[in-house]
């Protein structure tokens, strides 16, 4: 009875607990605390770059209305209405990762096990979302963070700077979350020169077009679809192939890209 | 857990019988596992079943010393760019005038309570020693015409005259204590000092150790204050001094206003800017509004066993510093 109420309203019922919090990590606060993490959030990200906890802190405290536009965008998507019933969490312990490696070349999980392995990262480390004072944003909020590895697999891009500012390029085109405009501004700063040609003249509006014009990436179910072919998964949101195919190099100063 | 804790501290430094008693305890608690942490608790000396507050949480006794641990234990590596960043720098002032009201003369042995990082000892040390140093340069410049033998003497005590002064450092928390004995090899302090790790209610010394006692921000995380208060009268030395710097109440309505704005919207702010911890310095800010105010502390002290006990309020009573001696 109260799954049939959950799937007619879309409401979840949410407990309040001794101190005010909705969820385990949550932290309440009110707008003059929310501005102050906004400004300090904002200047220690820009301080030390690699403060990923205050970048995650700058998107919470600034995406209030984003995260309205893109849940009310999940909801009007079948696929993205169920995910916000069911809330799946992309973690390594959910993962199959015997039967993902097993998977053939260019399906979605095969490539996502190859990202993952080679720019040495893992779904794990994504900061759980604190002050976001509604349940279901802060899924959403969650959900933006924990696909965006499978972005960076769906656009074919590294983890180095350039790959991680095509992919906020993409991410502040669909999304809108300030966080998103703000590193997306700010990150061609501290490209090199050769670089910042490659992302203004093809990368750049590759991003931005897709951002735009493709389905909204959170509302993808894809845990359900591993054993997609890569390429038609793009074909059905949307996005372009990658117009430059780009290594993950170590060393900043190579040029290591070919033509596509 | 803060038994074990406990246990383990006075493992190291306290006198066979009572060594046997907890390390049997212990061993007890130990075999009756998995469920070994219930029967921990089940084992506590009658405490089982009260409840402390823990900021504006309420715990069971028990867990309080676990938590409060395991938020120094986070805290530790920005504690002291925390402090400056939330007193904005004035703490250094509120230490140093806790040092003036001591005024300790060289040669004392300082016992620093939940000492942590330090700062008080470092200061101590200093003081004492800029003091020692100037009571030679009196000695020299007084005596007028110094025969050589009397030269060749003060050269001699001179340079094999270390300051006598000895500050030990006193904490429950490894981390704090590793914060602190980093700062202490950068500054170059090797002498003088030492580092204990042990718990302010059950203090690993002997009885009438110390000439000077002090605690500084550390007493409101205490579970028991009285029996800090009981430990310190028992390990100071008669005639010894006890010293408490802690935060209190302010008693100008605005200036409470304005600090209780900023303690509650700004500080945790800066926790989690800073240090990445929101909820260590939310508890910081809490567990000040629930000490005891500077009237109740100063009876408390003097049922303690202390004598004239007096508290000096600095900065419109933001931190009081609290004085008593036994006689």
């Amino acid at each position: 009875m109260v799954k049939r109420h959950q799937l007619i309203t879309g409401h979840q019922h949410t407990s309040l607990n001794q101190d005010g919090s909705l969820y385990p990590s949550h932290i309440p606060t009110n707008s003059v605390q929310k501005a102050l993490l906004a400004v300090g959030s904002g200047v220690a990200a820009l301080l030390n770059p690699y403060r990923h906890d205050m970048v995650a802190v700058l998107g919470e405290a600034t995406g209030h209305m984003a995260l309205i536009r893109l849940r009310d965008r999940m909801r009007n998507d079948p696929e993205g209405y169920t995910i916000l019933t069911e809330r799946p969490r992309i973690r390594l312990s959910t993962l199959d990762l015997t039967r993902m490696c097993a998977l053939p070349e260019g399906t979605l999980g095969r490539e996502y096990l190859r990202f993952l392995e080679k720019n040495k990262v893992t779904p794990d480390t994504r900061a759980d979302v604190k002050f976001v004072d509604d349940q279901e944003l802060a899924y959403v909020m969650q959900r933006y963070r924990e696909v965006h590895d499978l972005l960076h697999t769906l656009l074919g891009m590294p983890t180095n700077m350039l790959g991680e500012v095509a992919v906020k390029w993409f991410e502040a085109a669909q999304t809108g979350l300030p966080m998103c405009v703000l590193g997306a501004t700010l990150g061609p700063l501290r490209l090199s020169v050769s670089r910042l040609q490659m992302l203004v003249q093809s990368l750049g509006p590759w991003a931005l077009r897709n951002g735009r014009h493709g389905r909204c990436v959170l509302s993808i179910f894809y845990e359900h679809r591993w054993e997609q072919n890569l390429d038609d998964l793009r074909k059905e949101l949307n996005i372009e192939s990658p117009p430059l195919h780009l290594f993950p190099s170590k060393n900043t100063s190579s040029n290591s890209f070919i033509k596509q | 857990m803060a038994a074990s804790i406990r246990t383990l501290a006075l493992r190291t430094f306290c006198d066979s019988t009572r060594n046997i008693q907890h390390v049997s305890r212990s061993r007890v608690k130990h075999s009756c596992c998995p469920a070994w942490v219930t029967v921990c608790r089940g084992y506590s000396d009658g405490t089982e079943g009260k409840s402390t507050h823990f900021g504006f949480e309420t715990v069971p006794e028990e867990e309080k010393a676990e938590r409060v641990y395991k938020v120094f234990e986070s805290v530790a590596g920005k504690y002291d760019v925390m402090n400056d960043a939330m007193s904005l720098g004035i703490h250094r002032l509120w230490k140093d005038s806790l040092l003036h009201v001591m005024n300790p003369q060289p040669g004392l042995r300082l016992l620093d309570t939940a000492g942590g990082t330090g700062d008080i000892s470092f200061r101590f040390l200093e003081y004492t020693r800029s003091m020692h140093e100037r009571q030679q340069r009196q000695k020299a410049r007084s005596s007028q015409t110094p025969s050589w033998r009397d030269l060749a003497d003060h050269y001699a005590t001179n340079q094999t005259g270390l300051p006598p002064s000895r500050a030990v450092v006193c904490d429950i928390n490894k981390e704090m204590l590793k914060v602190g004995k980093q700062r202490a090899e950068k500054a170059g302090i090797s002498t003088g000092l030492s580092w204990v790790v042990g718990d302010a209610e059950e203090l690993p010394f002997d009885d009438d150790q110390f000439d000077i006692y002090t605690i500084a921000f550390g007493i409101r995380n205490v579970t028991h204050i009285e029996q800090v208060l009981q430990e310190a009268v028992r390990v100071l030395k008669p005639g010894g001094r006890f010293l408490c710097l802690e935060f209190s109440k302010v008693s100008n309505p605005v200036l409470a206003r304005l600090y209780d704005a900023y303690s509650f919207q700004m500080i945790p702010v800066l926790g989690e800017v800073i240090a990445g911890d929101w909820k260590s310095y939310q508890y910081l800010v809490e567990s000040i509004r629930k000490f005891p105010d500077q009237e109740t502390f100063k009876e408390m002290i003097e049922d303690a066993g202390f004598f004239c006990v007096q508290y000096f309020n600095l900065t419109g009573g933001i931190v009081s510093i609290h004085s008593g001696f036994k006689l």
